[in-house]
């Protein structure tokens, strides 16, 4: 699927990087923890996520995913879509929580890769 | 071709920490190395950087880019390592709270270090700060 679709799927609104909407995605990961993320995390694509800060995208950027999805409606501050604009990131909330925004990409074919 | 890069790695902002890792990994992609190459070394490079902001007070970082290899000392002036062999411990950590609370603080850095790296040699000493110094290897 491509990131237009995760926005579709999760009803969410897309905050910054309109331009990268058809990047095709086969894999997600959701966490709170940047640690595990940068850990066991690998080839994944989408990062699904409750925390705000910019350490989010510079972790994101190391792991080469291309797009973040804030759950729970969570909007980030300009600081943050400034550096995901920078890092050419997608940035996008979802009204969903966690545990149901990462049920529904998984219904819909995503995968948590290796 | 040899290039040295110096980045000075703030401990009084913990929303800087990763610029110079940041700054690094467009350079390595720019000089061509391979993808796994780049991951491997700013990984590596962030996770010492967020060490320097949260346990250290900040520090200095100096990469030297070569052809087969890219090298960064980590220096701080922070409190030391008493223990680094339980430091290296997945899940070791004492990062306080609020730390947790911006995601990190799982111990899992130095580990995550030593996976991602070829080399990896730490000094510390108690009240005088520690120096990481880690190479990947570009084939
Ligand atoms: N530069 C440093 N100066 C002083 N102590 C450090 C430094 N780097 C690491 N440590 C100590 O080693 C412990 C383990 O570090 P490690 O990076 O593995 O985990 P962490 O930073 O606590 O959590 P995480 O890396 O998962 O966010 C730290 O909790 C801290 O006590
Ligand atoms: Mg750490």
């Amino acid at each position: 699927m491509t990131i237009a679709d995760v926005r579709d799927f999760l009803e969410a609104e897309v905050i910054s990087g309109e331009g990268h909407l058809d990047t095709e995605v086969h894999n997600a990961c959701g966490s709170d923890m940047m640690s595990d993320v940068l850990a066991f995390v690998k080839d994944q694509s989408v990062l699904l996520t409750g925390l705000i800060n910019p350490q989010v995208v510079r972790t994101a950027d190391m792991m080469d995913m291309v797009c973040i999805v804030f759950v729970r409606g969570k909007k980030p501050g300009d600081e943050i879509i400034a550096l995901a604009n920078e890092r050419g990131i997608v940035l996008m909330n979802t009204p969903y929580r966690m545990f149901t925004a990462c049920g529904l990409l998984y219904e819909a074919g995503l995968r948590g890769g290796n | 071709m040899t290039m040295k890069f110096h980045f000075e790695v703030p401990g009084d902002d913990f929303t800087r920490a990763g610029e110079a890792s940041g700054e690094l990994k467009l350079k390595l992609k720019r000089l061509g190395f391979s993808a796994d190459v780049v991951r491997r070394m700013t990984i590596a490079m962030y996770e010492g950087e967020i060490n320097m902001a949260i346990h250290a007070g900040g520090g200095v970082a100096d990469v030297e880019i070569l052809p087969d290899r890219i090298t960064a000392v980590l220096t701080d002036n922070g409190p030391g390592i008493p223990d680094i062999e339980q430091a290296m411990k997945e899940g070791w950590s004492t990062a306080p709270d609020n730390i947790r609370s911006l995601g990190f603080g799982a111990g899992m850095g130095l580990p995550n270090i030593k996976k991602y790296t070829d080399m990896l040699d730490i000094k510390s000493v108690v009240g005088k700060g520690t120096t990481l110094t880690m190479t990947v290897l570009a084939k």
